[in-house]
Order: structure tokens, then sequence, then C-alpha cells
């Protein structure tokens, strides 16, 4: 199993009637809301809480991209990877990903993630989103009938930009380049490379035809993402692919540790509601942009989840939401075994730890990820023996890698500025 | 109003196999359809087949048209639109556009100027004004739309809703595969802003030109008509009261009766 201990990055100061006075959460989102000097200490704390995980043990600390966004703060994933990478010295640096259509041209997305290959020492895990709807179409303005389109050929000029020695030429329908030729290039080439999906039956067979593996990043829990899990686990065996390893899907689940279930409630619950209030209150309008999906999909029955349904959450009692699997609650005894259901139940061998969840404070969520990494992870460790070699969804990094080496004890100030 | 007048067939255009809807006797008069579609029992298209023989092709992607991916910029619609002119062997028909129609119709006028002239726009899109941003309709809920599209919203949203049950998973389904086929290809010219440089071309356009407005029209308000007024040399405005964007259906008669001036 490879655990990565995954941050949104919420904004963690909505005010309590959010919901109630404001739109949405994404894209249109009042930013009087968002004060920079308060930011400072959260993009910091955040940071710490990153870099703490790997302390803890945990696999990889992973990152996404969002954009005009109050729960996901990091319209730059890269830059908060490159931050943590000097002082995260093991973990997986897993940023699920960058949107390939949004970047211009498409060879930036090939720079960077190079860039933070050859930083870490081989240790990227390559996230190639489509995006979402609200951020790629809302947000950037992308057409969504031509997404998938942009995406498709960002993709292809990326994968050649790192694997060509020679300088060629790239005359696509969206990027013309004369002379394309990426320096640095990876050191792992290509990087692992994990494809967020939301059910897209186009980006099953992408995964499958490049053995990318597919994450699922619901906020609903995992009982609810057996439907949409299985039909990837279906395609696979209807194109009687060589293997159904685990490894080849990952999904992303919210997790509260605590001594026992009942402190865990007393802990959490209002973190939790915070988010299912607030963070996840997004405008229907903005959820799905006609065209992003695809005639094919919507026929599958693939809804965004962003869907009204998510919004039943938000009223739903602490028993509820722990009971239908949004939140994975409790003791280490009881989070273990709802962990085991969710693992062999979705047959996934890469977990996204959703541990800090809308407004936690660190304390709560160090504590939580301590039990986490000290009493679930270790029983969970092996629970896919028939696939402990497979190492093309990780990464393989160098066996010496640099550390960040001695500079002064300094402090930060503003004499002499 | 004879509706059987107006025939649904099938036409072979370069680009796709499209459907046309195609009835009345008169002047030909070549209709594009608003980002909304068109069908063939369209009481406007109706009215006009009483005076005019109506050709009124349904873009890719609308009611049976086929989709196609190879449409994808200002141009391609233009010719599109354009091939389906010729391939109908059509001289110099009237061409009148509703809103993404007119925007289609203004282009064909100004890229290929010399085939058409005779133009009604009619709730045109195609500008953008600062001062005026057009609302997002990509982003409104089925149930804000009443209120951009008619000066009447409660009757025109009984009309749009009518057979409507959103309950209704299998209903919901197909709404929302036709809001993808059709939406979708209406953003590859209106999303996110629906302009694509028709106001640097329109110099080109020296068809006869009218303009037709509703009074209320809150979708392409009124700045956007005398936009078109002033970049449209000699183009006439009129404007009809009690009428928003969907001027055609809320008040059928006056737009059938202000088309006739362009004889």
């Amino acid at each position: 199993m490879k655990f990565t201990w995954f941050n949104l990055m919420p904004w963690p100061h909505l005010p309590a009637d959010f919901r109630q006075k404001h739109k949405s959460v994404w894209v249109d989102i009042d930013s009087r809301l968002y004060d920079p000097v308060k930011g400072h200490d959260v993009y910091n704390d955040y940071m710490d809480m990153l870099e703490y995980a790997d302390a803890l043990g945990f696999d990889g600390i992973g990152v996404n991209e969002h954009h005009q966004n109050a729960y996901g703060l990091m319209p730059s994933p890269n830059i908060i990877a490159a931050a943590i990478s000097r002082r995260a010295l093991n973990a997986a640096i897993v940023v699920l990903g960058n949107s390939l259509g949004l970047y211009n041209p498409p060879t930036r997305v090939a720079e960077e993630f190079a860039m933070l290959d050859v930083i870490t020492g081989g240790r990227l895990v390559a996230g190639f989103p489509v995006g979402s709807s609200m951020d790629i179409n809302y947000c950037y303005g992308d057409i969504p009938a031509l997404s998938r389109e942009r995406y498709q050929e960002a993709h292809d000029l990326i994968k050649r930009a790192w694997s060509d020695p020679k300088p060629f030429a790239w005359n696509g329908r969206y990027t013309k380049l004369r002379y394309v030729n990426t320096w640095p290039k990876p050191i792992q080439n290509p990087p692992p490379i994990h494809v967020p999906g939301g059910g897209s039956v186009e980006t099953y067979d992408f995964c499958l035809d490049n053995t990318y593996s597919y994450s699922y990043l619901s906020f609903s829990g995992y009982i609810r993402a057996k439907a949409l899990l299985q039909g990837y686990w279906d395609r696979l065996t209807e194109r009687n692919e060589p293997d159904e390893s685990p490894y080849r899907a990952g999904f992303a689940q919210t997790i509260c540790v605590a001594d026992t279930d009942a402190e865990a409630e007393k802990l959490y619950k209002d973190h939790v509601s915070y988010f299912f209030n607030r963070c996840l209150h997004v405008a229907p309008g903005f959820a799905d942009a006609p065209g992003y999906r695809t005639i094919k999909t919507i026929k599958a029955g693939a809804l965004s989840q962003f869907s009204p349904n998510l919004g039943e959450a938000a009223h739903m009692p602490w028993k509820q939401l722990v009971d239908e699997g949004y939140v994975i609650a409790g003791s280490p005894d009881t989070v273990r075994e709802r962990m085991e259901d969710l693992i062999k139940g979705l047959n996934v061998g890469n977990i996204f730890c959703l541990m800090h969840v809308g407004d936690m404070p660190m304390d709560k969520t160090k504590y939580s990820s301590q039990l986490f990494a000290e009493k679930v992870m270790p029983g969970l460790r092996n629970m896919w023996p028939d696939y402990a070699d497979d190492s093309r969804f990780w990464p393989t990094p160098l066996e010496k890698r640099a550390t960040p080496g001695p500079i002064s004890d300094r402090k930060p100030t503003n004499e002499g500025a | 109003m004879e509706t059987e007048s107006m025939k649904l067939r099938t036409f072979k255009a370069p680009r796709a196999d499209i459907h046309l809807i195609e009835g009345g006797s008169g002047p030909d008069l070549f209709f594009l359809h608003g980002a909304g579609g068109i069908t063939a029992d369209n009481p406007f298209l109706n009215a006009l087949a009483e005076k005019y023989h109506v050709y009124a092709p349904l873009l890719p992607g609308y009611g049976e048209s086929e989709e196609c991916e190879n449409i994808r910029t200002m141009l391609d619609f233009t010719l599109h639109c354009h091939d389906v002119m010729m391939a109908l062997d059509l001289d110099k028909p009237i061409v009148v556009g509703h809103s993404m129609g007119g925007m289609i119709a203004s282009e064909i006028a100004s890229v290929i100027p010399n085939d058409v002239d005779k133009l009604c726009l009619i709730s045109s899109a195609g500008l953008w004004l600062d001062e005026h941003p057009i609302p997002d309709v990509f982003a409104a809920m089925p149930y804000e739309l009443p209120e951009l599209m008619f000066h009447d919203p409660v009757a025109g949203g009984a009309m749009m809703t009518a057979g409507a049950d959103f309950s209704d998973p299998v209903f919901l389904q197909s709404f929302l595969v036709q809001n993808a086929r059709q939406l979708g290809m209406a953003g590859k010219i209106l999303f996110p802003i629906p302009e694509r440089g028709l106001s640097e071309r329109l110099y080109r356009l020296n068809a006869k030109t009218l303009l037709i407005w509703g009074e209320s029209d809150k979708l392409i308000g009124q700045p956007y008509a005398e936009a078109f007024n002033k970049a449209i040399p000699g183009s006439e405005l009129i404007t009809i009261p009690e009428a928003g964007h969907m001027v055609m259906v809320e008040q059928t008669a006056a737009v059938v009766n202000a088309i006739g001036k362009l004889g």
C-alpha cells in the first residue's frame, strides 16, 4: 500500500453563514473573504503539516491545483511542492497534478515537473488531470467542448518533450513550436503518472492505454465510490489487460483518527462540518460546463462530483457521515477496519489520505496523522502481497540524495531592507 | 398557420450531415437559429413560411444533426453555414439569424460579402461591450433562463419547460445530453465570452441590414443593438416593445412584418 498525506489547503476563515450568504466557494467567491496576512500563516502551517507527514513516514505527500477556490489554495501546486521538498526528504512528492491544457505552452509542465523530479532526486509522482470544469472552463476560459482535444495534444507534447533526445518541431492544433528542447529532463523518465478522473469513460481507457494510475478524488467517501471504480475495473477486464494491480488505481478519503470513536466525534465533528458545509458549497451552475463531459460519459450516468447530491452531506449528522463512509473516523481499530473495507472493496493500492479537514488546527491534524501513521498504517501495509513488486506507479528515487546544506542560523528580519 | 408545410429532412453538407427544416413559398430565406436550437413546429418559422421559402439548417449537435468535431472556430462555423447555402443552391437568399445565428449570419455577410445582399439580425450576438457584459448562460441553471430570455418570464418559462420533469432521471439524462450537444457546440464560439473578432470584419459587409431587437432584452441588451447599428453602414434598427431576447417568440407577427421591410 502507498499512503499519501494529501492537503487540499482550504481557507480556514470562511464565516459560519457562508452557505447562506454566498453563492459559491469557487469561481466567483467574494475575494474580500481572503486576507493575505492571515494567508501567510495558513500557507506556512499547511506546509509544516505536509513536512510533518513526511517525518511520520507517509509514503507520499500530496498537493493539487485549483483556481479561484476557497477550499483549494494552490493555483500552483508546483510552488508548494518545491517549497516542501527541501525539508520533506523521504516521501514521494505527489503533485496531483497540473491541468495540462491550461499551460501555454504545455512544455511548461514538462519543464516544471522535470525540475521537481531533479530537485527531489526522483521522488516525483506526476499528476496529469484534465482539470475540473470550474477550474479549466469557468476560471481559465478553456472552451468546454475542446478541452479534451487540447489536453490530449498537451499530453503527447509533454511526453515527447521528456523522451525525445533531440530538439523537434511541434505543429499542433493548439500549440506550434519550432524548437522543443526541454531542459532539464527528469531523473525518472517518465515519472510515474497518475490521472485524477471523475468517471469519464475516456479517462479509463487513457489510463489503461498508457499504464497510468487512475485516481478518483471523491469527497463522498468509499461506499459511494464503488460503482465508479468498478466501472474502471470492468473496463480493464473487458480489455483483457494483463493484470489488475491495485496500484492501477487510487482513492481519496477523509480520515480522522482519535483514541476512541467518541473522542473522534468530539475532536473532529466541527471541522468535518466546516468542510462539507462551507468548503463544498459550489454553485451548481459551475459544476459542469456544457460540452465538458462527453456524450458517452453522460450516457454512462456519470455526473459531476458537485451534482446536487453532494449538498446532502452538508446537513448530515456525524453518525450518518461516518456510517455512509463520507468520513472514516474513530479509534485506530475502527479506522483500520474501515480502511480494509475501502482497500478491498475498491481494489486500490494508492490512498490519498485527507487528514486535514476544513478548518482543522495544527494540533488536531498532527494528532490524527500520528495515530494513523503509527497505529493504522502498519496493519494495512501488506494488503496486496501479490503486487508488492509493482513499481510502475510509484517513484524510484536515487539512492544517494542531496540534503539542504547549512547556511546560517539567521531569523527573518526587515532590518537593512 | 400550416405547420405541415415545414418539413425536416437530412442534408449532406461537406463537413457534416445535418438536418434541415424547409417549407413555405415566396423568396428564399435562410434562417440560422440561436444557441437554444429550433424545431420544425416553431411558430415563427411557420409564420415566415407563409411569405417565404424558408431554409433553417440545424447546426451540428442540434436536434438530429450529427455532431462535428471538425467545426471548432468561428471560421469553421461561418464556412459550414455558407457551405449549406451553396449546397442548397441558394442565390442571395434573405439571411436571417437570431442571437448566435445572428453572429454567424454577420460573419457570412462580412467574410463573403458578395453572397449576401439582404441581412436581418435578431437580438444578435457577436459583439462585446465591457460596460455591458452579457450574462453567462453557460453557468445559468435552467430555472434562471426565462428571466434572461423573455419580457414575460412566467409565460416564457411555461413555454420552455412544457413537458419537462427534472425529477425524472430519464428526462434529466436526455436533457443533459441535449445540453451537452447543443451548448457544447455553441460554446465553441460563445464561451467564455461570446465574441470572436466580428467587429473588426463588419466593415466588409455590404448587405442591406435590418436589426430587430426586443425592447426588454436582458441577455443582449439595447446597447448591443446600437453598437451593431453604428458598425453597419446604412443599417436600420427596429425595436419591438413587450419583447425580450426571444423577440420572435413573444412578438412573432411584429418580427415577420419587420423582416418584410427587406423586400
